[in-house]
């Protein structure tokens, strides 16, 4: 049988059972949409995250409680590492720092989750503590009034500047925020500011927030004098990897500590919380991929169990086949190349769908999406795989059929 | 001349009815190139059983057929089909045709394995269609949408197409009327006079008087041959058991 006959064959069987092919094609469909979707989702969440990170500046140290095994990704004002038990940042380790050569700008601080409250409304959000220079690092901006002073953090003044989302879920639309009173943990702070929005992400909503002075902080709402992180810039990008190293004999000496292993802090370049980051979102796309992996394997098995109906359908023309001449070869590649032609319809259908679903979401803006061209590649060589895999063996089982069994079959 | 094919001490036992008559109990018998020989016998005598063995589509359980000075039993699967799709022209008892495929593509199936040239297909197609006298107008329809006449002159024409040496049909006449009967039978001997081998089943005596020789079968054993008298063109030395 040629090539010409093979392509011929398998459009003639699939086109004339639609109902069947159409069934059949619907499993890898939608296990390659998903897969595809899934991906793409997970490489959005990627970019989202990288790009947030590199807009923080690439000039940045970022210096928080723990060693490095214990909850490194303590960046980015999320303050996972601030719990840590006894390792602890103060303000002594942020004065030793300021006076390292090649730093630009240090900001300290700290946040604590607090209940937010106002007569009618009540908020839990993450209120950060703001050192000297925090404004300038993380470049904050205000929509309205100002931002914590150096004033406010050296007399430990009960202000708070609130991100847009807070001060929506705090006030009826159409109300000044601007001198209204709020309760943190039930002391009154007076809004001065509200920051511009930055957009939230689906993992932290980076507006629903609120600043006051770390001292403030410190005393009224954590008791403590700990810091969960201190941000610090580097002059130049060069000066990087000397001003970490600085870093940490500086805070080693001050710690007490000799053995770097069991350094009770950790001092992390943007590059270091880039690379913890994409281990962490790689590992949630491998685990999204995976489990819509299963729909595909699910399809593959589907393709088997009717290919496997059409061989026993099938089993007179079969003969037929055999009797006048078609060797077990020629047998073998027609139900073959069914199989794989029904994967490829199914993987072509569920490409299109899949990115079809990814660009709707990025639509919507609930999720940033990305479909990669590797996954779709990938998606194409596994339906060619599974048409090879889940065909091979009813293919062969209709190879062996006996012409003249196969020729009285009912 | 040495024969074409020759089948000795052919015995099948089909495995569901072990405890039963064997279908064949010992056949021998041969047939000569040109040769056309009728088989005749009651139902279920055995003889679908040996045009089978013959077909290469069955072995027999013991015994030996030779094929063209080749032993069958030493052939294997690929070579079996070539046989099939080259040198044996068959036509089923049931004609076995595909039902949702048309008139045209059934008839075109056998070249697909023979390698025909797309180009050539139709062509030949027709010719083996005209000669079986299927009307034009029912080529392009669906095999199921024929009379069991029709259907029969599409399983003769199927056999035809691919130019096989030897022609093995089990009871070709058998759904036909005698005109039409004829015209196949007809067929077939000017099919023997460029030289094909043929081997026909019938029931009918009229019908195995187009051959050269008759071989009767009863349960599974040859019991006659009857040469023919009104054509000299059998050459049979072939001794009774
Ligand atoms: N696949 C099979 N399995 C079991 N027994 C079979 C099989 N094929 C044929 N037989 C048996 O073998 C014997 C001979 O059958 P065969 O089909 O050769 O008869 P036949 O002479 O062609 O009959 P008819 O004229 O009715 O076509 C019968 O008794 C039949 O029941
Ligand atoms: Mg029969």
């Amino acid at each position: 049988m040629s090539i010409y006959d093979l392509v011929h064959e398998t459009m003639l069987s699939v086109t004339t059972n639609k109902v069947r092919s159409f069934l059949t094609v619907l499993g890898i469909v939608v296990g390659i949409a998903s897969v595809i979707l899934m991906v793409a989702i997970g490489q959005g969440s990627q970019a989202t995250i990288t790009n947030s990170i590199k807009a923080a500046g690439s000039n940045l140290l970022v210096v928080t409680p723990g060693g490095r095994s214990a909850g490194a990704f303590g960046g980015g004002g999320g303050g996972f590492g601030g719990s840590n038990s006894g390792a602890k940042l103060t303000q002594a380790d942020v004065n030793l720092i300021s006076q390292l050569p090649g730093v630009a700008h240090i900001a300290a601080n700290s946040t604590s989750r607090e209940a937010l409250s106002v007569p009618g409304a009540n908020v839990n959000i993450s209120v950060t503590g703001v050192g000297d220079g925090y404004q300038t690092v993380k470049a904050i901006e205000t929509s309205t009034g100002v931002f914590v002073t150096p004033e406010d953090i050296r007399g430990g003044t009960k202000v708070v500047v609130l991100g847009p989302t807070a001060v929506t879920d705090l006030f009826p639309a159409g109300t000044d925020p601007l001198g209204q009173k709020i309760r943190i943990k039930g002391i009154l702070f007076t809004v001065v500011g509200v920051t511009k929005s930055k957009g939230g992400s689906s993992f932290m909503n980076a507006d629903e927030v609120a600043y006051i002075p770390l001292t403030t902080l410190q005393r009224y709402l954590t008791g403590s004098d700990a810091i969960s992180t201190i941000n610090v810039e580097a002059t130049t990008a060069e000066g990087m990897t000397s001003l970490q190293n600085d870093i940490t004999t500086t805070l080693l000496a001050a710690h007490h500590i000799t053995d770097t292993t069991k350094a009770d802090f950790s001092v992390l370049s943007q590059s270091d919380i880039l690379s913890t980051a994409s281990t962490i979102t790689g590992t949630f796309t491998l685990l999204l991929a995976a489990i819509s992996g299963i729909s595909l394997v699910v399809g593959g098995i589907g393709i088997m169990n009717m290919m496997l109906t059409t061989v026993t359908e099938r089993t007179r023309e079969i003969g037929l086949r055999k009797a006048i001449g078609a060797r077990p070869v020629d047998i073998t590649s027609q139900f073959l190349a069914e199989a794989i032609t029904l994967c490829l319809i199914g993987g072509v259908i569920g490409i299109s769908l899949g990115w079809g679903l990814s660009a709707l979401i990025t639509a919507t803006g609930v999720l940033t999406t990305e479909v990669s061209l590797g996954a779709v590649g990938i998606a194409v060589g596994v339906c060619a795989g599974i048409g090879i895999v889940f065909g091979y063996y009813p293919a062969r089982r209709a190879s062996k059929l006996d012409p003249i069994e196969a020729l009285r079959y009912q | 001349m040495a024969p074409i094919l020759e089948i000795r001490d052919a015995v099948k036992i089909y495995s569901t009815a072990a405890d039963e008559a064997p279908a064949l109990g010992g056949v021998s018998f041969s047939v000569e190139p040109g040769e056309f020989v009728a088989i005749m016998g009651p139902s279920g005598s055995g003889k679908s059983t040996l045009m089978n063995i013959i077909g290469c589509l069955d072995r027999p359980t013991t015994g030996s057929y030779i094929l063209d000075g080749v032993d069958v039993a030493r052939m294997d699967e690929d070579q079996l089909a070539e046989i099939r799709a080259t040198r044996i022209g068959f036509v089923f008892q049931s004609f076995n045709l595909l039902p949702r495929s048309t008139v045209m593509r059934n008839v075109i199936l056998p070249m697909i394995y023979t390698r025909v040239p797309v180009g050539e297909r139709e062509t030949r197609a027709s010719k083996a269609l005209e000669a079986v006298g299927l009307d034009e107008n029912r080529w392009y329809h669906k095999t199921n949408e024929l009379s069991g006449g029709q259907m029969q002159r599409v399983a003769i024409a199927r056999a035809l197409v691919n130019d096989p040496a030897i022609i093995l049909a089990d009871e070709p006449t058998g759904n036909l009327d005698t005109r039409t009967g004829q015209v196949i039978l007809e067929t077939f001997r000017r099919l023997q006079q460029q030289g094909r081998t043929i081997v026909l089943i019938t029931h009918e005596h009229d019908v195995a008087e187009y051959a050269d020789r008759t071989v009767h079968l009863r349960d599974g054993l040859v019991v006659s041959h009857e040469e023919a008298e009104a054509h000299d063109s059998a050459r049979s030395g072939e001794e009774a058991r």
